[in-house]
């Protein structure tokens, strides 16, 4: 075989290669050289290759010419005795399953485009496979899909040590399609399932790329008629699993399942539990199931906890779970980085859901009440803005607790009752307590929180007052909201004279700093 | 409606004087024509407008009104030509006949006089014939000679020839010989001839005009003359007959004297010299309304919570009661002389106040200055005198700048004479810079105030523009003087005084500048916040400008448009920036001054700073977790910085000397050795623990004092506890831990809550509403524009009726006017019918005779 220098060459080399096998079955041995420039170390050429087996290979499935059903072993049916055309057509499809397997060894290329040329090439075969089956139909009617070669695709995509997030994205447009998720469901909980087995210690980028290839499944809401298929069928049939919505759900729920189930690095959690109300929670066909992976991140503490809670909440809410303890440990997430958390706006979004039952013991409301303005006494401004008025709007749901703010008749204490210690609100006596901290807030630098503090000076309004809007303000709004406000009059100004950078004598930073 | 309008107007353009007139006309009525509109009740002060009518005469004018005007109209609706009579006064009804032809004649003769006297060009009015004046021709004295024209030279008389030609009568004499000639020919001499005479009164008029020129000429010079010997007659007054002399008083010198000296003002009664106790008086007034003010400012509009505690209504005035005659209070720096006067005399309460003055007067003082720039090369040390026995030893920061002058005097003095004068303002930042660059600070200091100077907003309109941006690009060089490696923060601590003077000049763009570069420092700062969640801290410009902002603007107010978003600012960076380095804690612990200095005054709280001083203390301490405390973001319990400040050599501890944090640390100075490093940590840690006692004394009287110590408290136990730190740092823990526990005894105790007791809502009253009635007669209880609302549609109703009345009239009118033709024509109609009958019964009673006739025959 001569070759051109370069891919030109290579691609002319190859396409004459190409011809000769189609054309006739004695040049088969061509092939051979097709499939080593696979092998080679060029992208460019290994490009040329793929696309010239993916042409040959989808030329031979059309026609047909590739040995169909259980494969004998090569040198068995080449010493036998069988009929040439049948030698041919399990020679060709040797042929073809080593070609299949390179191209899986190709989706860890270095080269993307290498990778992205050998996914699109396995997923025509998948495509022509389906439509031109290997096996014989065990009767008729039955549903046939390429399951080996579909998932040693899945299984290069979920690759041990690259991070696969691009091909993944690439990977996202088959997943439209009904039978092409159904399958990856499917592929993706038994390879989870074998690797987790093998491993001891599974690589991160694994589960990255699991988690990346899970979440990039989305099921339809409700059945559609008109369900796309990859493998193009002639007609449907309804005996199939794959066209219905339930078979679905139920592969959906078991791979997510098996997913969770494993010690998941804590990054990972975080990202799963985001997802997980609006994606994750109402496909499952069982989503009670949740419950042992929800409880687990709940208990972990922390950041986690918080987004658990959305979880959780949609069980309780919508699924009649029974949580025990549930506002104790409600209680015990309030700690002071609640407020400098990225999840914050979430988290008192359910927290405000929680509390806004009026069938809640007044302890414990006061308890949460004390709790949060103990806290806000280390809160940024943003947050201050959102949680004072959280408080108000407590006191204001439950009259029992309008004690902390106006007691009128108590007697005057040595020291604050409440115990900011104690994990069970039950025992915190927050209800002897009062809001001094509130009180103490009045004198806060920013003039909005010291109004908002204030409110509680007089009687509280009947309506609350809602705080979604408040829920996402971030410092830099109300620093633009102070600076485009308008004065009325001329700008007051400092009457004692600058006398320096660091100011006057008694100044700290003239106290504590030089400039030399 | 148009007929009505119009017969509504025919009524009132020619109805009103026609009535006049015949008011005027016959003052006593015929009684029988009157009639007395009788009143029930004799109202006083009602003037009774229509107690007399005249029906008779009024329908009479009607009738007549109508007939000139709408039956003329009637009778030419079917003709489309219009004949106008043009002669004058034809329509005027107030003109006899006999005056009427009387001016039409004189109309006529003016017409015919304008038209002949085009060329009479004299003024006197002369009737001529052929040009010759007709009263000469009736006289007759003139005798025709026609014999004596050879004795005059062949030409010939003036007489003669305007007897023979007419016209130009004694203009010929001129004439030559040849022209005589040619003057045959009568029609053509003569257009000639008065051709010359207008040429020749033209000529007359000339001469008259250069006559009088010469002598105004004449006149001028004698002026000029004058004014030569008048320097020499001093301030004597001229001679009135020197005066005389001039034909036209022209407005010199004296006269404007004169001028002047009667408008000049005349001495005012001026109000007498104030005593200094008035003067003091004054002042405290002035002082009071000005705390007032800020009392106001930084209570809020709307805050109400204050009213419980009366303290905090004063806590503006230095947490002491206020004394208005204090002594120990900061002088004002006055910058010129004349002020320093004035201040001497109200020592005893020059407080701030005083701002406006205090910027206009240098100003002024600065304008006499560069107003008379020509031969003063010792400007300089003109204003060096001036700022030496100007400017009181109230002004420290001159000190040090004042003892260079005197030790290297000279030396400046050469430098300073490169300098040129004047500076126009930079247009741009780039030309500042390239004024400022490569200066030394004094020059630098130099530029700034004399730009200052040159362009001071009294001088020229657009000075204040100017110097407006001026302030906006010091700004900016402040900041590249901190961003830069070795950051000039001697030029910046003189700047900030200049930066001040100009924000006292211009408050509005001053704020609007600070305000530009603070977003400009949160925009940097939210762009990697919302990437990372967190952000480094920024670079030593920020931290100035927020110093800056904090001593141009006060800090204690309530709400302010500049210092409230540099107290955002300043949290963000205790809350966002994570410590990672030695540089940052400085940053932190600078960010934390400021922010205690801030509310130095208000005594106001700041969780951040808490929070942030926290932190600072944990790094310092070995990790383990203690118990009663928690961190907050941005610090964290362990990782690689949580031990940053921690000092584990004992002989740098034993070495340590407590000074100030240098300001160059924050702006990436490096640390030389190991013990200069360990010896910054310590500082830091002792600059925390400092400013932890400035905590716990400024919150103490907060209703949550434990709880907002309780975490500080617990870390400087462990601090105390850990024996590591030297001595000095021990002592300032243990001092702090004490003032912290004392004031946890001394601070109240608990009491409950207790809301503000709100007013009970009173109960509605059902009193009759009683209305004041100002005015009978007028509606009342409606504004001044309902009432004229009200008139006007009054008015226009009684318009209308008048309309419609007038309409119907004219109707009536018309419609009787029709009959009456009908009639007319119906009776002519009989009459010619009648004249037939009569005429054919007259024809056939001939006709009868005739045939009787016949057959009698």
């Amino acid at each position: 075989m001569e070759r051109g220098p370069g891919p030109d060459g290579a691609r002319r080399a190859l396409g004459c290669l190409l011809e000769a096998v189609l054309a006739s079955r004695g040049e088969a041995n061509a092939v051979f050289d097709i499939l080593a420039v696979l092998q080679s170390e060029d992208s460019e050429e290994i490009r040329e290759a793929v696309r010239a087996c993916g042409r040959l290979f989808a030329a031979l499935l059309e026609r047909g010419e590739l040995f169909v059903g259980r494969l004998p072993s090569e040198d068995s049916v080449l010493a036998g005795s069988q009929g040439a055309t049948r030698k041919y057509k399990v020679w060709m499809r040797h042929r073809y399953h080593s070609c299949c397997n390179r191209l899986r060894e190709l989706l860890a290329h270095s080269s993307f485009e290498v990778k992205e040329l050998a996914l699109s090439t396995l997923m025509r075969f998948v495509q022509l496979e389906g439509v031109h089956p290997l096996e014989k139909p065990k009767w008729d009617g039955c549903y046939l899909f390429p399951h080996q070669l579909f998932k040693a695709v899945v299984e290069g995509l979920l690759s041990l040590e690259d991070d696969c997030s691009l091909l993944l994205s690439q990977f996202r447009e088959y997943l439209e399609h009904d039978d092409i998720r159904y399958h990856t469901m499917q592929a993706a909980t038994d390879i989870v399932v074998r690797v987790a087995n093998r491993y001891l210690e599974v690589p991160f980028t694994f589960w990255n790329n699991a988690f990346t290839l899970l979440s990039a499944v989305s099921l339809p809401r409700q059945e559609c008629n008109t369900s796309s298929f990859y493998v193009k069928h002639a007609k449907l049939s309804q005996t199939w699993k794959v066209v219905h919505l339930k078979e679905h759900r139920k592969a959906f729920q078991l791979m997510w399942l098996g997913f969770l189930k494993h010690e998941l690095p804590l990054g990972l959690y975080k990202k799963v539990l985001v997802i997980m109300h609006d994606s994750i929670l109402p496909h499952l066909a069982q989503p009670s199931l949740m419950i042992d992976f929800l409880t687990r991140a709940y208990d972990m503490g922390g950041a986690i906890s918080l987004l658990a809670l959305n979880g959780l909440f949609i069980l309780i809410h919508q699924h009649n779970l029974e949580y025990p303890d549930f506002y104790r440990k409600l209680y015990g997430l309030l700690d002071p980085s609640i407020f400098h958390v990225k999840y914050r706006a979430r988290f008192f979004h359910l927290a405000d859901l929680f509390l806004s039952s009026s069938h809640l013991p007044a302890y414990l409301v006061a308890a949460f009440a004390k709790r949060l303005s103990r806290l806000a006494l280390t809160a940024p401004p943003e947050a201050l803005l959102m949680v004072l008025p959280f408080i108000c709007n407590l006191l204001r749901r439950h009259p029992a607790c309008r004690v902390l703010v106006h007691h009128p008749l108590g007697h005057e204490l040595d020291s604050d009752p409440f115990d900011p210690e104690e994990g069970n609100p039950a025992e915190s006596r927050a209800l002897e307590s009062s809001l001094w901290e509130l009180q103490a807030l009045q004198q806060h630098y920013h003039p909005e929180v010291s109004q908002a503090a204030s409110v509680i000076n007089q009687a509280l309004s009947v309506s609350e007052i809602s705080i979604a809007p408040l829920l996402e303000l971030t410092a830099f709004e109300i620093f633009e909201r102070n600076l485009k406000k308008k004065c009325q009059e001329s700008v007051p100004l400092q009457f004692i004279p600058a006398q320096g950078l660091l100011g006057l004598q008694d100044d700290l930073c003239a106290q504590h700093f030089t400039l030399s | 409606m148009g007929k009505a309008r119009l017969a509504a107007f025919r009524r009132k353009g020619s109805g009103a004087p026609a009535g006049a007139q015949s008011g005027r006309a016959r003052p006593n009525p015929n009684p029988f024509e009157v009639k007395v509109n009788r009143q029930k009740f004799p109202v006083l002060g009602r003037k009774a407008r229509h107690a007399v009518g005249q029906p008779g005469v009024s329908r009479a004018r009607a009738v007549q009104k109508r007939t000139q005007t709408l039956l003329k109209e009637y009778k030419e609706r079917d003709k489309s030509n219009v004949f106008t009579d043009k002669r004058f006064g034809e329509y005027s009804s107030s003109m006899s006949p006999e005056e009427k032809m009387m001016k039409r004649f004189a109309l006529e003769q003016q017409r015919q006089h304008e038209k002949k006297s085009i060329y009479n060009l004299n003024e006197d009015e002369e009737l001529t014939h052929y040009g010759q004046s007709l009263a000469d021709i009736e006289k007759h004295n003139d005798i025709v000679d026609s014999d004596s024209d050879a004795e005059e030279r062949g030409t010939l008389s003036a007489e003669l020839t305007a007897a023979h030609f007419g016209g130009g009568g004694g203009l010929l004499h001129k004439k030559t010989l040849q022209q005589q000639g040619e003057d045959e020919e009568k029609p053509r001499s003569r257009k000639e001839l008065i051709e010359e005479l207008i040429a020749k009164s033209k000529q007359e008029k000339r001469e008259r005009q250069a006559q009088r020129e010469g002598a105004l000429e004449l006149t001028e010079k004698l002026d000029q003359d004058w004014k030569e010997i008048q320097t020499l007659l001093a301030h004597k007054t001229p001679k009135p007959e020197n005066r005389d002399q001039k034909e036209k008083p022209k407005p010199d010198a004296y006269d404007m004297m004169v001028r002047e000296l009667g408008f000049e003002m005349k001495a005012q009664p001026s109000n007498r010299m104030k005593t200094e106790e008035e003067l003091a008086k004054e002042e405290q007034e002035r002082l009071q309304k000005l705390e007032a003010a800020r009392l106001r400012r930084m209570r809020g509009e709307d805050m109400h919570g204050d009213s419980r505690k009366p303290k905090h209504l004063s806590a503006d005035d230095l947490n002491d009661d206020f004394v208005l005659d204090k002594d120990d209070r900061r002088l004002l720096s006055y910058t010129d002389g004349k002020m320093s006067v004035e201040e001497e005399q109200s020592r005893e309460a020059s407080d701030g106040e005083s701002e406006e003055d205090h910027h206009e007067d240098p100003s002024d003082e600065n304008l006499e200055e560069s107003s008379d720039p020509d031969g003063h090369s010792d400007l300089d040390s003109d204003t060096e005198t001036e700022e030496d026995c100007g400017r009181p030893d109230t002004e420290p920061r001159l000190a040090p700048q004042k003892r260079l002058a005197n030790n290297g005097h000279k030396a400046r003095e050469a430098a300073r004479n490169e300098l040129p004068y004047t500076f126009a303002a930079p247009e741009s930042y780039e030309e500042l810079k390239s004024l400022l660059s490569g200066k030394t600070m004094e020059e630098q200091l130099l530029v700034v105030e004399r730009i200052k100077t040159c362009n001071h907003p009294s001088l020229a309109a657009g000075n204040k523009a100017k110097l407006e941006k001026l302030f906006g690009f010091l700004l900016e060089y402040v900041g590249d003087l901190a961003t830069s490696d070795t950051p000039d923060l001697g030029v910046i601590d003189k700047l900030v005084v200049q930066l001040y003077n100009l924000c006292q000049m211009f408050p509005d763009s001053a704020s609007n500048s600070i305000k530009f570069v603070l977003r400009d420092a949160m925009h940097e700062m939210e762009g990697s916040v919302e990437a990372r969640g967190r952000v480094a801290f920024p670079g030593l410009d920020v931290l100035i400008y927020l110093k800056i902002a904090g001593m141009l603007f006060p800090t204690s107010d309530f709400w302010h448009p500049v210092t409230t978003p540099a107290l955002v600012c300043m949290s963000q960076l205790l809350t966002k920036c994570p410590v990672l380095s030695l540089h940052d804690v400085v940053k932190g612990l600078f960010v934390c001054c400021m922010f205690l200095d801030y509310v130095s005054l208000s005594r106001r709280f700041i969780p951040e700073l808490v929070n942030f001083l926290l932190g600072i203390l944990y790094i310092a301490t070995p990790n383990k977790h203690g118990q009663g405390y928690t961190l907050v973001h941005p610090f964290r319990a362990s990782g690689k910085n949580s031990e940053l400040l921690l000092v584990s050599d004992e002989e740098d501890t034993a070495t340590w000397q407590r000074t100030g944090l240098s300001l160059r640390w924050a702006s990436g100075l490096k640390a030389q050795t190991k013990t200069e490093a360990n010896h910054t940590r310590l500082s830091c840690l002792a600059v925390c623990v400092a400013l932890v006692k400035h905590c716990v004394l400024l919150y103490s009287s907060l209703p949550a004092f434990h709880d907002i110590m309780r975490p500080l408290r617990a870390l400087l136990t462990e601090h105390l506890a850990n024996r590591t730190h030297p001595p000095e740092l021990q002592e300032l823990c243990q001092s702090t831990l004490s003032t912290l526990t004392n004031m946890g005894k001394q601070s109240q105790r608990c009491r409950p809550l207790v809301c503000e007791k709100s007013k009970p809502v009173p109960l509605r009253l059902f009193t009759p509403r009683l209305v004041k009635v100002l005015e009978f007669g007028r509606k009342q209880g409606s504004s001044k524009e309902e009432q004229e609302r009200k008139r006007l549609i009054h008015k226009h109703k009684r318009e209308f009726k008048g309309a419609v009345r007038e309409i119907r009239r004219d109707n009536q009118f018309l419609a009787r006017m029709q009959l009456s033709e009908t009639l007319e024509r119906d009776a002519e109609r009989k009459r010619k019918v009648k004249q037939l009958f009569n005429s054919l019964a007259t024809q056939e009673g001939e006709w009868k005779a005739l045939k009787r006739k016949k057959f009698k025959k």
